[in-house]
């Protein structure tokens, strides 16, 4: 592929201090992480912590109160989503958001079509355009074989790689998944992640998910990012944050009822 | 004497899709059951068919003897069956105060009567926040909330659906214990469960459910010995 | 001139007090049931008439009786209230939105000809108020007490629909209503008795206002309707679901009328325009009004779209041909009946374009309908020009009020959108009605005849034909194009929209605009058609008429809105030819209608298919 290969130093996605409150409700304030390309990194903490407006603020969903966001340089802090997007932010959404009255194949065509630019064309049948780059799309995550099914009647596990196919149309610089393994079984969790790091690895994207699941956590990110009460309380590889005490204190606990066994 | 819940042959559709297909098990008084299986098994629609939210097709339900099946939602409610639904739902708009007046029921004959107090008492969080909206509460916070307001209906079988989903590991341990709490109180609960670690901390018996139809009831500790089971139905 | 604005402030604000009665009642029925009560206009209306019966049975020169006549009919509103709940709506809680304003509007049908039947079409003026007929002397000009009185009424009730929402058990279970009813439910509280009483309430708010009313004006059979578009306005600008915003839009409206009908009086509507236009842009969801959050609806699963097979592309064929083919055969006085239901064919499926892949419900349809005639008729009065210009001049001017009112529109969706377009169709209907000088108000403008190529019934059959098919055809080329996706897409999901580079409001914006445009033509043909234009032709029943079509063809299907305009048009000719009380029968065939399925023609035909197919066990 023609995708330049970028340096590991250089961030895909920079983020200093980054703020936003609700009313009175300070949801995030002043937290600052990298991503590089081709890594995995996991944004977890307790709920409430600030995850998912962190998370909106990156997606453009939500306009941040202060700080900065650089995508490969380039500020995108208060953008709209769809800007955010033609710069080469993928995303999916903790309840998965697809078309419900496409097929599988139109899903993806529909993120192509407006790739290219091409939504203002009222007279052209829109069925014939980029097929075939939807299906090899397709194809990598898994799905070709139920292109021509209706999104709305899919299994949950299969919507959430047709997200994961939509998201990576614009051929992304930077993914961001909010919790990709919310409300499924645990192998098809790791079946998920598994998939998604070797795409990373393969094509050099950086991923930024949150998740809630420890086991998933723990297995797939290079580094993890630790929330708490919207401010970062710790930040680096996977052991080192399982071992963490402080991390343990506010989030992990001590291990006995869920994850991390 | 016979079970607080029994439900046999029970049949529920979410439009054509045929969920629950024949579900049955009973619970008995003071009990703890976990219902398990893998996300779309049919454990949240055996949840609410029993509250009433899904109409059965077919099949009977069971409440302390009394038949359920068919009635409306408040009328199950107060005959003494709490529910604690997966997406927490509290009212957000009001406060944690008004959010327990609107679960409050008279007080019930063999069933803990719950003030507002008593809830309090079991989490002491709530009773710091009395006057502030649900909506400004965290997650976990809104969790504990929607139970306490499920509580002051006095209900004598509560029923938890997921209640760890989604939840931080220091809270779904503050959950467990809460769980065993209410339990020494007397309570019987029935809950729904992926996490096999948090089942095991606080049933003391398990269904597995898996499309539709129960595969497997026993003890908590026949299922953690019964390898096959787990990992044909729980893919763990 | 101090004096001068004093006194139409207090003007302004007397009047605001019964827009806010009837405006926070819609306001809190809406939070709980997530109706739109159409009819609020029509349980206003009854208030005024039923206090002017009894206020005069009970005597209207004592205060007891003028008091207690008002008071008796809000009661008596709010019982008919309960009625209608019990008896209607209730049993259409499950029916999507859509079908539940429809059959609210069912039942302003029939209140309309219940009114007519009881009252007679003649204005009732009402009794002035014992004790408050006299002046009071305000910065040297007078002023009647009663508005005074008015005036406090406002308050005094905003005041107290705060305690009661804030202080007591019922308002705590209605506020928790509002968020979950069914979690409401699930803890033990009686939603049925809930629901009753919250509409029964809200009805007795509307019958207070309409009473109260009657020493300032006439109770008129008109006033149903002009006064639920006036609330839509009040409630899309002081925020749906915040009584206190309900408030402050009453009070805004009605200043600004009070202040236009002086300054201004032919564009009182257009201030009231501008001012909606401005809070909409600042705070697209009302002054004090929130993002709709809580239970979004289970967002209904949309069935797959498909083109056309060939089955269904020869059957097309064929029916063209055969349309094509019939004057041959036919007698003139079908060839008119068929060029009329060609007429509606594309006026619905201009309609079906923005609401079925669009998902943009429009309640006020006929404004483009309404505005391609008059387009049409004013370049053939004013210009002088012949039929063809006229004709492309009915769609630019359709067209750009799509543009403008859409602008806005899109902005808001569901029932937001809904009501927002009603309140413009009513804007455009109230011009059409009251720029005497430009548009012959009632009389219409007559005189509007085809070019002499097209004056046989034949020829302007086929002109209809070529222009109506090529119309309908061309909206189902779009529907199928990226643009037709990219409007699905955004009513689909807007946020997986936006997140792959679609502006959804733009796409939407333009399919407002199309749409328009295709009524537009539909509009100048029906023009040329019958030869003379009225204000009817924008009014809300000829909106319901469009609705109805599609409805009833189904929405979801391209072929649907063809199917139903045939079957609709034909069907609402003969009830009028049938019966005096057409809009009574038409009332109760909507409202059966929406009773017996629920879920839409189509849908009941597909639940009644599932039914008879060996269901069980198929996932």
């Amino acid at each position: 592929m023609s995708a330049p290969a970028p340096s590991a130093a250089a961030p895909v996605l920079a983020v200093r201090d980054l703020a936003k409150s609700f009313g009175g409700v300070h949801a995030v304030q002043g937290v600052s992480f990298t991503v590089e390309a081709g890594r995995m990194v996991a944004l977890i903490g307790p709920n409430g912590a600030g995850k998912t407006t962190c998370f909106n603020m990156l997606g453009g969903q939500l306009r941040p109160d202060r700080g900065e966001i650089a995508l490969k340089g380039r500020s995108i802090a208060g953008l709209r989503p769809r800007e955010i997007w033609r710069l080469g932010v993928g995303r999916t959404f903790q309840i998965t958001a697809t078309f419900s009255s496409m097929t599988v194949r139109e899903n993806v065509q529909m993120a192509l079509i407006s790739d290219a630019g091409g939504i203002w064309s009222p007279f052209r049948a829109a069925r014939a355009q980029h097929a075939a780059a939807a299906e090899a799309l397709l194809a990598q995550v898994g799905m070709l074989e139920q292109a021509e099914r209706a999104c709305g009647v899919l299994a949950y596990g299969d919507l959430k790689r047709v997200e994961l196919a939509v998201a990576l149309a614009n051929r992304p610089g930077l993914l961001l998944m909010d919790e990709p393994t919310a409300g499924m079984a645990p192998r098809e969790r790791v079946a998920l992640m598994a998939l998604t790091a070797r795409i990373a690895s393969e094509t050099g994207i950086a991923v930024l998910f949150t998740e809630h699941d420890m086991d998933v956590v723990f297995a797939h990110a290079d580094r993890v990012i630790v929330l708490d009460r919207g401010r970062l309380l710790a930040e680096g590889p996977a052991e080192a944050i399982r071992q963490d005490p402080q991390v343990r204190a506010v989030y992990l606990g001590s291990g006995t009822v869920s994850g991390g066994h | 004497m016979s079970a607080l819940l029994a439900i046999a042959g029970l049949d529920a559709y979410y439009g054509r899709a045929h969920i629950l297909q024949g579900v049955g098990f009973d619970m008995g008084r003071g009990e703890v059951l976990a219902l398990m299986g893998r996300n779309g098994a049919g454990k949240s629609t055996t949840m609410k068919a029993v509250m009433g939210l899904v109409p059965p097709a077919g099949g009977t339900i069971r409440f302390d003897g009394q038949r359920i099946e068919g009635r409306e939602p408040f009328a199950i409610a107060r005959l003494g069956i709490g529910y604690v639904p997966e997406e927490r739902r509290i009212f957000s708009e009001l406060t944690v105060m008004e959010n327990l007046a609107v679960g409050r029921r008279p007080p019930r004959e063999g069933a803990p009567h719950w003030t507002p107090d008593r809830l309090f008492a079991l989490f002491p969080n709530l009773g710091r926040m009395r006057d502030r909206p649900g909506g400004a509460m965290s997650g976990g916070e809104q969790q504990m909330l929607t139970i306490a307001r499920t509580l002051m209906g006095n209900p004598r079988l509560l029923l938890l659906d997921e209640p760890s989903e989604g939840l931080a590991p220091v809270i779904v341990e503050a959950m467990a214990a809460t769980i065993l709490r209410l339990k020494e109180e007397g309570m019987s609960i029935l809950l729904s469960e992926q996490n096999l670690h948090f089942a095991g901390n606080v049933a003391d018996r398990a269904a597995i459910i898996e499309k539709g139809v129960i595969r497997f009831t026993g003890t908590m500790d026949a299922l953690k010995a019964n390898e096959a089971v787990r990992t044909q139905y729980l893919s763990v | 001139m101090l004096d001068l604005i004093l006194t139409q402030t207090l003007n302004g604000l007397a009047s605001a007090s019964s827009l806010f009665l009837v405006a926070s009642g819609l306001s809190i029925i809406f939070g709980v049931t997530r109706i739109v009560n159409f009819a609020h206009g029509s349980l206003y209306m009854l208030g005024a008439y039923l206090g002017w019966t009894l206020v005069a049975w009970l005597g209207p020169a004592s205060p007891l009786g003028f008091w207690g006549g008002v008071v008796l009919a809000a009661l008596l509103v709010a019982g008919i209230g309960a009625l209608i709940e019990i008896a209607i709506l209730r049993r259409i809680y499950p029916a999507p939105e859509l079908f539940q304003l429809l059959a609210t509007f069912g039942v302003v049908l029939m209140i309309q000809d219940i009114a007519l039947a009881v009252w007679g079409p003649e204005d009732k003026l009402g009794p002035r108020a014992p004790g408050f007929r006299s002046f009071v002397i305000l910065f040297d000009s007078r002023f009647p007490s009663y508005e005074l009185l008015l005036i406090a009424i406002g308050p005094a009730v905003l005041a107290l629909l705060w305690f009661l929402f804030r202080k007591t058990r019922w308002g705590t279970l209605v506020r928790a209503a509002t968020q979950d009813r069914e979690m409401v439910g699930a803890l033990g509280v009686n939603q049925r008795l809930l629901f009753t009483s919250v509409f029964a309430f809200g009805a007795g708010l509307a019958g207070l206002g309409g009473a109260l009313q009657l020493p300032r004006e006439a109770a008129t059979l008109h006033m149903d309707l002009s006064m639920i578009a006036e609330v839509f306005v009040v409630v899309v600008v002081g925020g749906l679901g915040s009584v206190a915003g309900a408030y402050l839009a009453a009070v805004l409206i009605g200043v600004l009328h009070a202040f236009g009908i002086l300054i201004f009086p032919k564009i009182t509507l257009v201030l009231v325009f501008l001012v909606m236009a401005v809070v909409l842009v600042v705070k697209p969801y009302g002054l004090l009004g929130r993002r709709p959050a809580g239970q979004p609806r289970a967002t209904a699963v949309e069935p797959l779209l498909r083109p056309a097979d060939r089955a269904t592309k020869r059957a097309g064929l064929l029916a063209l041909l055969l349309l094509a083919a019939l004057p041959l055969a036919a007698p003139d006085s079908l060839l008119l009946i068929l060029t009329e239901l060609l007429i509606f064919t594309l006026f619905a499926a201009s309609l079906h374009f923005m609401m079925g892949p669009g998902g943009l419900a429009s309640f006020g349809h006929a404004a483009y309908f309404g505005l391609g005639a008059y387009g049409a008729a004013l370049a053939v009065k004013w210009l002088g020009a012949p039929m063809e210009p006229a004709l492309l001049f009915a769609p630019f001017l359709a067209g750009i009020a799509g543009v403008v009112f859409g602008w806005f529109c899109v902005r808001l969706s569901g029932v937001y959108l809904a009501m927002l377009t009603l309140a413009f169709a009513q804007i455009a209907w109230a011009t059409a009605f009251q720029w005497v000088e430009l548009t012959g108000g009632d009389n219409g403008i007559l005189g509007v005849w085809p070019s002499a190529w097209a004056v046989s019934k034949t020829a302007f059959y086929y002109l209809a034909l070529a222009i109506c098919a090529a119309c309908v055809l061309l909206l189902r080329v779009m529907i199928f194009s990226p643009l037709g996706y990219g409007l699905r897409a955004a009513r689909d999901n807007a946020l997986r929209a936006e997140a792959i580079g679609i502006d959804t409001m733009r796409v939407q914006w333009a399919a407002f605009a199309i749409a328009a445009l295709a009524a537009g033509v539909a509009g100048g043909l029906f023009a040329f058609f019958k030869g003379s234009v009225f204000p009817t032709y924008l009014a809300i029943p000829r909106s319901v008429d469009a609705l109805l079509m599609v409805l009833l063809g189904g929405v979801q299907t391209v072929s649907g809105p063809i199917v139903g305009a045939f079957a609709y048009a034909g069907l609402s000719e003969q009830l009028a030819k049938l019966t005096l009380y057409w809009r009574f029968a038409l009332g109760l065939a909507i409202v059966l209608l929406v009773m017996l399925f629920p879920r839409g023609l189509v849908g009941g035909f597909l639940a009644w298919r599932e039914r008879l197919g060996p269901g069980a066990g198929a996932r």
